[in-house]
């Protein structure tokens, strides 16, 4: 499997503070990479830092052998890689079909009807309330719509951030088969979690950050029965 | 009676004058939480705009077709001024403490004046009048003449028509642009949330000069409307006015596009009104009410609503559903 996102050495500074301290690790293409830690292990950062939103201070960010570690957040997306941010910031005073719109916004072919229609296939609740304002959903099918926006750019990777964030048991599981979906039909996906369980099941490749730095390292089986990850993470002892 | 319907007239001419400028301010605050207090020199470039297209095309003519040149002439000068100032200006302090763009504002708003005093009369390969004095606007058939009278006692002038036609086709327009077009909803993308509009792809730089130019074009026909009522212009103009405009942008709830014409039409209504009425309450003084202070009753308004209604008539909504 080619590596279709590098990333070597990054370093993301707040000001004086450095919340990610030189990470590298590698998504190759069709796999999911899960990212799991606690609050403030920069993972977050992390992936704004690949979108583009923010800059790094050191290091460099490679998508499909170019690196992107200075283009514009909106230039990203046109080569192909969407984020879906964390808490999922829909537009809320716009419908469902306008925040779907405007995640094909750098698109001008034809097909964008057709993905919109694919966008209510996979999420059937949205095709049924496509013209109710976003701010009306719950945290499920706000997340739903997070993700089909993020799906109408037609990305080859896809960067979800805590997907799972204050959802119930039930949903959860419907957003991380939805993710093997994804995966199955082809689309490469970074997965950003703090329920480290379910975010390692899914996972090919998974990595541990703490405080900024990258910890623990192996496939998603890997980590999922290793003794610090056990502990630290799914709360056993 | 009459007297009614005259200062109702009045106060939608007016208040369409308000409403055209206030727009610009309430867009530019949408995007970029921006109080651009330069732009009411955007429209008062606006009006040299129309003027100087007039001087080197049509110098002595009067017919009706000139006007929509005119018009071109005075959004384009409008548009570029807001644009060049957005770019030269305020992108380099878009990271700094609002206080500084806020200063630049007033710096910019005082160059433009001194600009159009000093220099409009050397502008290489033109020889236009001095703008130390008032400068004559042009006149157009059919749009300046003589006032319609409807009914006895009741007067409209054939600017405060077109005032408030072009108001009216503005709104329609600015109502299309806004929900009908990519770069309109990459507007209220923007205005909802500026990070995640980037993720969408939209290059918010390019939005920002947008909103910039949207208020400006209004600006620049406001302009024209303004030179076609007053039938004269200068450098000062766009002082009083700007801050008019501000007050109804803030009455309608700054930020909101409805609000900025809503505010618009309600703060000349008011204006008109107020004038008016209060003449006709008792004055030991000899020195209340009349004309003179008409600018002091719409700032009092601003106050009430400020204290009473901070988020405007309508709310300080983000740029949606103009």
């Amino acid at each position: 499997m080619s590596d279709m996102l590098e990333v070597k050495d990054l370093e993301v500074s707040y000001g004086k503070i450095k919340a990610v301290k030189g990470i590298s690790f590698t998504v190759g293409q069709g796999e999911v990479v899960s990212l799991i830690g606690t609050n403030g292990a920069g993972k977050t950062t992390t992936l704004r830092t690949i979108s583009g939103l923010l800059r790094p201070t050191k290091g460099s960010i490679t998508f499909k052998g170019q690196r992107i570690d200075q283009t514009p957040a909106h230039e990203i997306v046109t080569l192909g890689l969407a984020h879906s941010p964390e808490g999922r910031r829909i537009f809320p005073q716009m419908t469902v079909e306008e925040n779907l719109l405007l995640g094909a916004f750098t698109r001008s072919d034809g097909e964008i009807g057709k993905d919109l229609q694919a966008a209510y296939d996979l999420f059937p609740i949205l095709g049924e309330r496509s013209k109710q304002p976003a701010g009306t959903f719950s945290g499920g099918e706000q997340q739903m719509l997070a993700m089909g926006r993020a799906m109408m750019s037609r990305p080859q990777l896809l960067m979800l951030d805590e997907p799972s964030m204050g959802l119930s048991p039930l949903m959860m599981k419907r957003i991380m088969s939805t993710i093997k979906t994804l995966q199955e039909q082809g689309t490469t996906i970074l997965l950003v979690e703090q329920n480290a369980q379910a975010a390692l099941r899914l996972a090919n490749h998974g990595y541990v950050l703490e405080v900024g730095k990258i910890v623990l390292t192996g496939t998603g089986r890997e980590l999922l029965t290793s003794d610090e990850v056990r502990k630290a993470y799914l709360g056993e002892d | 009676m009459e007297t009614f319907l005259q200062q109702l007239i009045n106060g939608l001419t007016l208040g369409s004058l308000y409403a055209l400028i206030a727009v610009g301010y309430t867009v530019v605050y949408g995007i970029v939480q921006l109080i651009n207090f330069a732009h009411g020199e955007v429209f008062m470039i606006g009006a040299f705009g129309a003027l100087a297209t007039y001087l080197l095309l049509f110098q002595g003519q009067t017919a009706l077709w000139i006007l929509p040149i005119m018009i071109i002439g005075a959004m384009v000068a409008a548009v570029g001024t807001a644009v060049a100032m957005e770019r030269v200006a305020y992108r380099p302090l878009r990271n700094a403490p609002r206080l500084a763009p806020l200063i630049t504002a007033i710096g910019i708003s005082v160059f433009l004046q001194e600009f159009i005093r000093l220099f409009f009369d050397k502008i290489p390969g033109t020889n236009f009048p001095s703008a130390k004095a008032k400068i004559p606007f042009p006149q157009i058939d059919v749009v300046t003449g003589k006032a319609f009278s409807p009914l006895a006692g009741v007067q409209i002038q054939r600017a405060a028509v077109f005032t408030i036609a072009m108001m009216a086709l503005s709104a329609l327009g600015l109502w299309y642009f806004i929900n009908k077009t990519k770069t309109g909803r990459g507007m209220q993308a923007v205005s909802q949330d500026p990070d995640t509009a980037r993720l969408m792809g939209i290059n918010v730089d390019r939005i920002i000069v947008a909103a910039f130019a949207v208020g400006a074009a209004l600006a620049g026909i406001a302009g024209v409307a303004q030179g076609l009522q007053i039938t004269n212009i200068n450098f000062k103009m766009g002082f009083i006015a700007g801050l008019k405009a501000f007050t109804a942008a803030v009455l309608g709830g700054i930020g909101n596009i409805q609000g900025a014409v809503i505010g618009g039409l309600v703060l000349g209504m008011a204006e008109a009104m107020i004038t008016q009425y209060t003449g006709m309450l008792p004055d030991p003084f000899g020195q209340f009410g009349g004309s003179s202070w008409k600018d002091v009753w719409a700032f009092a308004l601003l106050i009430i609503v400020l204290v009473f209604r901070p988020q405007g008539l309508l709310g300080a909504k983000v740029v949606d559903r103009a």
